[in-house]
């Protein structure tokens, strides 16, 4: 059988670009906040970076959370077989 | 004139039709049931009420106002992806069951009056309850019974709200409710069920994943919304939806990330989807409506989309859990971009359809100074991107590579896909011909630079923690398991305790027995002792005793006389 074909992130090379373009839009989308004012409803929403620290830290500790829940959540597959 | 034939009309009629006509014949009449009846749709003339007096009693079976019209035109537009998505199908009683399915969707969006909601309100029930059984395994057996008597009970307390309704007002009407009384509460709790209120929610995450992987894309879309429009047309502005829609934002993200069937995630994300569109019924201003209908709206398409993805993998590889897959994107190019368009949209990306749609509910809770409930909105919004966003297309196309190498899924499933694809984009887009048909004039604009900005930010830096998770190893991983929900009531807590009152009244039931089988045998042993054949007094006696005995008795007697 033929060797298989390379696919796009079977490369490291290209995984690590793919992930350093997103760092890199990441640090800029923050930058903006620098620049540009945020016309906003609410007190919170204008603190520097909100949405960005907002967005990250909901997500760390939703799946630290959810992680911890597994504990109490968790059953084997079969659990309402029997 | 033929525009003024209910929708419902046409889809029931091409359900029959397709329950007798043979493959190729059966494939024109399954395509042009939608056409048709969303043509219908299109001609006909806002504010139409046709009345029919049945039983001295007038019944509104068709109601045509901007409210009903919209999630008339999405529903024909689900039913028609979900067609086409399973054309290929060759069973005759998904087909079938799926246009009855759609029909009544749309005929209960359209009914009038309470008996005419109720009436496809069951309809959609057994019918949708086919479209789990025809999976044909035990597991969709089971869970597709427990599905039916859940829709039932709803259906029950429904019947219940409107005759106690009726007469407390006399009006079958199906207009504002309110929880005014017990009627009311009947109603908020038939469309809550349906709705997939907190706890109350499991029927859908427990028989959604277990339908076809054709018959899940019609499950998306027609009973939640439904629910929806039914609450919109009843509770709209009721403050409890504000606390039970952030409420179902929030929980089922946690289920969403630890869960492994790809398509129970995706059915713990509709909750959460669901949760904007009940608060923003609950919120209850022009804004909030608009961001609740056209949300439901967009929801449709881009979750029809997201689980014909899965129903693809499902179809083509037979796997849906994430511990299976993975590495799909080499052998499925356009089905793995196809999904990340769906990804795109539930994540509310600008250009996408989310985007305009979500955050009419999010700026309406913030308008009224509803905080909190906007903070966990937010919080829903990035937890929904997380595990609808990023892991469903991660571990069904990328993550590490299961080996599977499958071919792309049949044309047809690759055509509706696309199709809800570009309506997906459109919408994000062009949002103004969705606003145009929404129940009150829109004056919001989505694409400020504020907006774009602080979402690109909230989404990007979510998906920033994805990647710093998963590359430190902290993320969890896809481990093969359930994970229990209050569904363990009724699957695991009550048949437990009923086996164990069983086996109590069982061991009570011997105890007794043997106890009566005792004090039988103890009572047998004394007559036995007395009259068997030893026994005293069956012992025979002696003619001169008895004579004796004879003559006192007489003599007592003579004594007892005299005196």
């Amino acid at each position: 059988m033929a060797q298989e074909r390379q696919h796009i992130f079977d490369k490291p090379k290209n995984v690590r670009r793919l992930l350093w373009t997103f760092y890199l839009a990441c640090a800029l989308l923050l930058a903006a906040d620098f620049i540009y004012h945020r016309h906003v409803i609410h007190d919170w929403e204008s603190l520097w970076g909100f949405y960005a620290l907002f967005g990250f830290s909901a997500c760390v500790s939703l799946v630290l959370i959810a992680k911890q829940l597994r504990r109490i959540l968790m059953r084997p597959e079969n659990y309402y077989d029997e | 004139m033929t525009s003024s034939v209910p929708p419902f009309v046409v889809f029931f009629a091409a359900a029959l039709l397709a329950a007798m006509l043979p493959g190729r014949s059966r494939i024109i009449v399954l395509v042009l049931a939608p056409l048709v009846s969303g043509f219908q749709l299109i001609e006909v003339p806002e504010g139409l009420r046709v009345t029919v007096p049945v039983m001295g009693y007038e019944l509104t079976p068709y109601r045509v106002d901007r409210l009903s019209l919209l999630f008339g035109y999405v529903f024909n537009l689900a039913a028609f992806l979900g067609i086409v998505f399973s054309l290929h199908v060759r069973d005759r009683w998904q087909h079938v069951a799926g246009l009855f399915y759609a029909g009544s969707a749309v005929g209960a969006v359209l009914a009038g009056d309470l008996v005419t909601f109720f009436v496809f309100w069951e309809i959609a029930a057994i019918s949708s309850a086919v479209l789990i059984w025809a999976r044909r395994t035990p597991a969709s057996l089971a869970a597709g019974l427990r599905y039916l008597v859940i829709q039932f009970s709803s259906g029950l307390l429904l019947l219940a709200g409107m005759l106690i309704r009726f007469h407390e007002t006399g009006s079958l009407s199906f207009d504002y409710i309110g929880l005014a009384g017990v009627s009311g509460w009947l109603l908020f709790l038939a469309f809550g069920i349906k709705c997939a209120f907190p706890l109350l929610h499991n029927w859908m995450t427990d028989a959604y994943p277990e339908a076809t992987p054709t018959g899940a894309v019609f499950l998306s879309a027609f009973t939640t919304k439904a629910a929806v429009y039914a609450l919109a047309r009843g509770f709209p502005g009721t403050d409890l939806l504000i606390y039970i829609g952030a409420l179902m934002t929030c929980f089922p993200i946690f289920y969403a990330v630890i869960e492994n069937d790809l398509r129970r995630v995706l059915s713990y994300s509709i909750i959460n989807q669901l949760g904007f569109m009940v608060c923003g019924v609950g919120i209850g201003t022009a804004l909030a409506i608009n961001g609740a209908v056209s949300h439901a709206f967009s929801h449709v398409i881009y979750k029809g989309l997201l689980f014909m993805a899965m129903g693809a993998v499902l179809h083509m590889t037979g796997k849906i859990k994430g511990t299976e897959l993975g590495g799909l994107y080499k052998t499925m190019p356009i089905t793995t971009g196809l999904c990340i368009v769906g990804a795109c949209s539930i994540s509310a990306f600008p250009l996408f359809s989310g985007f305009v749609s979500k955050s009419m509910v999010m700026a309406a809770a913030l308008q009224e100074g509803y905080k909190g409930i906007w903070l966990a909105l937010l919080l829903a919004s990035a937890g929904v991107f997380h595990h609808a966003g990023i892991k469903i297309p991660f571990f069904a196309f990328f993550a590490s590579d299961s080996g599977i190498r499958i071919r792309e899924p049949p044309w047809n499933m690759l055509l509706a896909m696309a199709v809800a694809a570009v309506l997906c984009v459109f919408i994000g887009v062009y949002p103004w011909l969705l606003y145009s048909l929404l129940p009150f004039p829109v004056a919001y604009s989505p694409y400020t630079g504020t907006h774009v900005i602080a979402q690109l930010q909230l989404l990007f830096f979510a998906a920033l923690a994805f990647a710093w998770l998963k590359l430190s190893g902290l993320y969890p991983p896809e481990i093969r398991a359930v994970n229990i929900d209050a569904e363990w009531v009724y699957r695991r807590l009550a048949p437990r305790a009923l086996r164990r009152a069983m086996g109590a009244a069982l061991a009570l039931h011997l105890r007794l027995q043997m106890g009566f089988l005792r004090r039988l045998g103890t009572v047998i042993g004394t007559l036995f002792l007395y009259y068997g054949p030893q026994g005293i007094l069956a012992r025979t006696w002696a003619t001169g005793s008895m004579v004796l005995w004879v003559v006192i008795l007489l003599g007592i007697y003579l004594i007892a006389y005299y005196y």
